[in-house]
């Protein structure tokens, strides 16, 4: 099966040639730059391909056959739930009126903007059980240093300054220790439980006048639950720390947990996952972060207000001192919110309990099949992801999770997320989303069923996989030793250029 | 349910597979006091409802006004083909390409987009990419305290204050953050003191990692960056330019005046306003700071059979692998926005974006002459390309009344600079090419008329 | 058997001590373990180094691991080597993989580091 286009392209300076390229902008009068000082001047132009549109736009269709995607498939992307992105959502976000809308545009003239932002917050903080919430984070890791840098204002303004520390699970997200540093805090990693789960005692040795936060994923990593998290919680605030929950999984559990109502004191979003706004191959994201009322005061600025005529407008600079500040420039990656608002309207509160009701029995069903050939280390009900291993098959047929993976893609498949979190041997965190059809599912599960007999049969052909995709595997060694991270025309000429 | 797929029979032969009854067996691991209660949102609303009320929402902004609003965030032309390629599913459907098997197109349009930006800002390091303008400056000021293990960073005044208000959050725990004066008057009012640079480069017990810059500057003026970059140099600090990347089509990159790092707003390179975001975060680098940038990198390399092929390279910098001695705890980054700026570049090409930057700087010239006919002469006197200061009486007042004209008359500086008094009377003005003759008329014709009302209203 | 002249720690570093001079890397098994070895960050000679105190970073194109020294000293010399061939960890990590040379000031300490035999169990044990 030929999963995704075949095609290597040469690159836009491989195709250039001088002197193509049309007319898009009327040519400018001889003078227009004499104003500018010779030595403010560019003297060597910037080397930038010359193409006309045709070329570019077969460029970017050839090379976009080369990319597996949603809309071309099934993308079991653990803890990044790759869920369908309505294109309701893009229509919206393309309107004139919220697209050519200038970011310093006077209240008056973006009412419609802020009124969205306005009840966007609103919402989000009824999900989540949340006193407020701020959209300004331009991604999940955005979010995580807004909450920490708000806990570290907290604990501050509270005269509590020797709490340098934050207690993170060794199942967590590399962002949640990453981010504890960039706040200017050590990170302490507390095992896991044998079950998967916090491990309550080790956390309470921990915890001390020196800890500041907890950070928790819940449900966790390992798509489980932690059903001790309400004893954590108050053993968190006994020792004078905060809360908080790292909301990547919140697919799970929308309208079941609301973390605000649970005792976290701060949490964020990843719209790009749970509200389906596009990952772009990457980006962008937003992050929207919930705060309880201990946090209230330090929410980043400027906030979204309503006055009592009901028109709306955004917080002055100086209006809020408490304010830990602002993270980026201008409101937030509005773009994106007005996607997550069409979402969360499209379903409503009942809708959104449906999602994430399907979205778990997706994954049990999924785990129960995929458990016919593979390990599942917890083998119990999980949320919306589960992880399955191939530590056994590993052990009879030397074959890992890595080739496993890369032979799901001649199946036709993304692979799952593999070797996250680094807890479990041989791991594959497997999430299939709501929007997947029970055939999909059972589809997926057969093809892991026959690479596992593959395994046994022909472990080569899996080894080497994959056979049917453009590329075969990359030689990353080389590519990190010798990085050759930008084209210049000699560093090409050294490889094969396709044609 | 509006996209899901399953029917009651689906789920009832995944529960009957499960043998259970109920969904609600799934979620018996939550502690019953903890249990959600409700749910109170509006909707559910069909696709056609909720598309009314999305175009009702966008209505209520105006976007109909003659714009001369730049700060930051600038209206240009963008190719229609810009967009339609981005709609491809293919490409706003997939993930971080992490299986690079399949990710050829993502991976090969993020080493075209580090080569693209490495060309226009003369640096060997492109990281692809950052949240905007301000984190990525805020990442290179944290960049040069990695490199230099110093803990002071000293940036103009003159950098946009949003830039500046990020980089005091990112700076919060425990580095510091001191601002260069700007020159009070004379010629190079408004540009970075270069004296006072020296004396806060002098202070030996403080030892500067960085030093940062914008050209042009927020008031649109240029700084003598070459003599910024010296003065860094001789204190041992490495040099942090803040860039608008159509600007470098005419003027000198960074690379040409020894930055070592360069940083600034992509939004200018194919992207819409939409209201603050997403946008494009630019970070450059020298190749001596590889192993300090943050973000993802994408290398060229080959596979088994010796293709040429792309992946994702030096990850071993990143959160995912380094966790808490991690370079930066970007995740997520802007990469369908970088995509767009390829393509723009990619369309536009050399001349194209040379046509841009010098006919953005022919309206802005033929602008301030009709201001300054209407009587609201420019505040500055440095050079400046396609943005400047003007100075206009009672300018929180004039601004909000040429909404009712029609014209959104750039940013109110006292607005966003309240603690500079000297800017209480002025509003910050730009033009790109897309600006009209016919919007420069209405502008000065309604700045004209409302400048005479002035002295009324205020004897009134 | 890993080579019986060497002495180890149980982070997988060797060490060869000639006098009160030492000559510093990571073991076949930490450079099996790592894969492919892409980066070696080491410290400038003249650096004084504590013994068990982290020193340096080694990457692989997937992993990341700290470098921590066997004995304390001052570095003489760091391999220069592997800046432009980090491979050589891979290659030969008992030889031309070496990292930093070390001037002892404690060479008594080398009796708190593995022998052979006890680093043949340790990895032997996972």
């Amino acid at each position: 099966m030929t999963v995704v286009g075949e095609q290597l392209q040469p690159t836009l300076f491989e195709r250039s040639r001088p002197g193509r390229g049309g007319d898009k902008i009327p040519h400018p009068p001889k003078d227009a730059l004499d104003r500018i000082p010779a030595g403010a001047r560019r003297v060597t132009p910037p080397a930038l391909p010359e193409l006309n549109e045709p070329e570019v736009v077969r460029h970017y269709v050839n090379l976009s056959q080369l990319n597996y995607a949603i809309d071309t498939g099934f993308y079991p992307l653990g803890s990044c739930t790759m869920k369908f992105n309505p294109k309701l959502n893009e229509w919206a976000a393309r309107l004139p009126g919220f697209a050519s809308l200038h970011p310093l545009a006077p209240d008056e003239v973006a009412q419609g903007t802020l009124q969205l932002l306005f009840e966007l917050e609103e919402w989000l903080a009824e999900i989540s059980g949340m006193r407020a919430v701020t959209l300004q984070p331009a991604a999940g890791a955005q979010g995580e240093l807004t909450g920490i840098l708000m806990i570290r204002a907290y604990h501050r303004g509270r005269g509590d300054t020797d709490r340098d520390e934050v207690l993170v699970p060794d199942s967590s997200h590399g962002t949640n220790p990453a981010t504890a540093s960039m706040a200017g805090f050590r990170t302490i990693t507390i095992p896991s439980a044998a079950d998967g789960g916090v491990d309550l005692d080790k956390f309470q040795a921990a915890l001390g006048p020196r800890t500041a936060a907890v950070m928790i994923t819940n449900p966790s990593t390992l798509g489980l639950f932690e059903k001790r998290i309400g004893d954590l919680l108050d053993l968190v605030h006994e020792a004078g720390a905060l809360a908080y929950m790292d909301g990547a999984n919140l697919n799970a559990i929308l309208g079941r947990f609301k973390p605000g109502e649970a005792g976290f004191d701060v949490m964020h979003f990843n719209v790009h996952k749970t509200f389906s706004t596009p990952h772009g191959g990457g980006g962008p994201g937003a992050g929207p972060v919930g705060v309880g009322e201990t946090l209230l005061p330090f929410l980043p600025s400027p906030r979204v207000l309503r006055a009592d005529d009901g028109t709306y407008r955004l917080e002055r600079l100086d209006e809020r001192p408490t304010s830990i500040g602002r993270l980026r420039s201008f409101v937030g990656n509005t773009g994106v919110l007005v996607r997550a608002y069409a979402y969360l309207r499209a379903h409503g509160g009942s809708g959104l309990k449906q999602v994430s009701d399907d979205a778990v029995l997706a994954a049990n069903y999924l785990r129960k099949r995929v458990g016919e050939a593979y390990d599942i280390p917890f083998d119990r009900a999980c949320k919306h992801e589960f992880v399955a291993s191939a530590a056994g098959i590993k052990k009879r047929t030397g074959v890992r999770t890595l080739d496993i993976a890369k032979r799901l893609i001649d199946h036709g498949y993304h692979p799952p997320t593999i070797y996250f979190p680094l807890t479990v041997e041989e791991g594959m965190l497997i999430e299939p989303t709501e929007t997947e059809s029970v055939e999909t599912l059972d589809a997926f599960a057969d093809a892991l069923i026959a690479i596992a007999r593959e395994c046994e049969t022909d472990p080569e052909l899996v080894r080497s996989a994959p056979h049917d995709a453009p590329v075969g595997r990359l030689d990353e060694a080389t590519a990190a030793r010798q990085p050759n991270l930008r084209w210049r025309p000699m560093a090409g000429a050294e490889m094969p250029c396709p044609d | 349910m509006p996209y899901g797929p399953h029917t009651a029979g689906d789920r009832e032969r995944m529960l009957a597979a499960l043998g259970i009854d109920s969904v609600d067996a799934l979620f018996a691991d939550i502690p019953e006091t903890l249990r959600a209660s409700r749910l109170d949102l509006p909707g559910p609303e069909p696709e056609l409802e909720l598309a009314g009320r999305l175009q009702a929402l966008a209505g209520r902004n105006r976007t109909d006004l003659a714009s001369f609003l730049g700060a930051g965030v600038y209206r240009h032309w963008t190719p229609p083909n810009v967009d339609q390629l981005l709609l491809r599913g293919e490409w706003y459907t997939a993930y971080t390409p992490y299986q690079p098997e399949i990710s050829q197109g993502t991976l090969q349009s993020i080493y075209e987009y580090e080569s693209l930006l490495a060309e226009l800002v003369d640096l060997d390091v492109v990281s692809a990419s950052h949240y905007d303008g301000a984190a990525a400056t805020a990442e290179a000021g944290l960049m040069t305290c990695r490199a230099t293990r110093r803990e002071r960073v000293l940036v103009s005044r003159a950098v946009h204050p949003h830039y500046r208000q990020t980089l005091k959050a990112y700076f919060g725990a425990g580095l510091e953050l001191d601002d260069i004066p700007l020159v009070a008057d004379g010629d190079g009012a408004g540009t970075t003191d270069l004296a006072a640079l020296e004396r806060l480069l002098a202070d030996g017990d403080r030892p500067v990692a960085g030093v940062i810059a914008g050209q042009p500057n927020f008031f649109g003026l240029l700084e003598p960056m070459a003599e910024i970059g010296r003065l860094a140099h001789a204190a041992g600090a490495l040099f942090v330019s803040v860039v608008e990347p159509v600007s470098l089509a005419v003027l000198a990159p960074p690379g040409a005046y020894g930055a070592d790092i360069a940083a600034g707003e992509g939004q200018p390179l194919g992207i819409a306003p939409q209201y603050g975001g997403p946008y494009l975060g630019i970070l450059a680098s020298t190749d001596a700071l590889v192993r300090q940038i943050p973000g993802r990198l994408v290398g060229m390399t080959t596979d088994v059979k010796g293709r040429r092929a792309y992946v994702m390279t030096l990850r071993a910098r990143e959160q995912d692998i380094r966790r808490d001695k991690a370079a930066s705890n970007i995740c997520t980054n802007q990469a369908l926005l970088a995509l767009a700026a390829s393509i723009y570049l990619a369309t536009i090409g050399p001349h194209g974006l040379r046509d841009v930057a010098a006919q953005g700087a022919a309206r802005a010239a033929r602008l301030e002459t009709a201001l300054a006919a209407a009587g609201a002469p420019r505040v500055h006197r440095a050079p400046y390309l396609n943005e400047f200061a003007v100075r206009v009486p009672d300018a929180r007042a004039v601004h909000r009344r040429l909404i009712d004209r029609g014209v959104l008359a750039g940013l109110v500086l006292g607005d966003i600079l309240p603690d500079e008094p000297s800017l209480a009377d002025a509003l910050l003005v730009c033009a790109t090419e897309v600006t009209t003759d016919d919007e420069i008329g209405r502008f000065a014709a309604a700045l004209s008329a409302e400048i005479a009302d002035t002295p009324l209203e205020a004897v009134r | 058997m890993v080579p019986t002249e060497l002495r180890y720690t149980k982070d997988h570093e060797w060490v060869r001590v000639d006098g009160d001079e030492a000559t510093v890397g990571i073991t076949e098994y930490a450079a099996g373990q790592l894969g492919d070895i892409v980066f070696v960050e080491l410290p400038p000679a003249g650096r004084g180094l504590a013994q068990f105190a982290a020193f340096g970073v080694v990457e692989s194109v997937k992993a990341v691991s700290d470098l921590f020294a066997p004995l304390t000293g001052e570095v003489t010399a760091a391999n220069d080597a592997l800046a432009g061939s980090p491979e050589l960890v891979n290659s030969d990590p008992y030889g031309e993989g070496w990292m930093v040379r070390l001037k002892l000031t404690a060479p008594d300490e080398v009796d708190e580091l593995l022998d052979a035999t006890a680093y043949d169990a340790l990895i032997a044990a996972g």
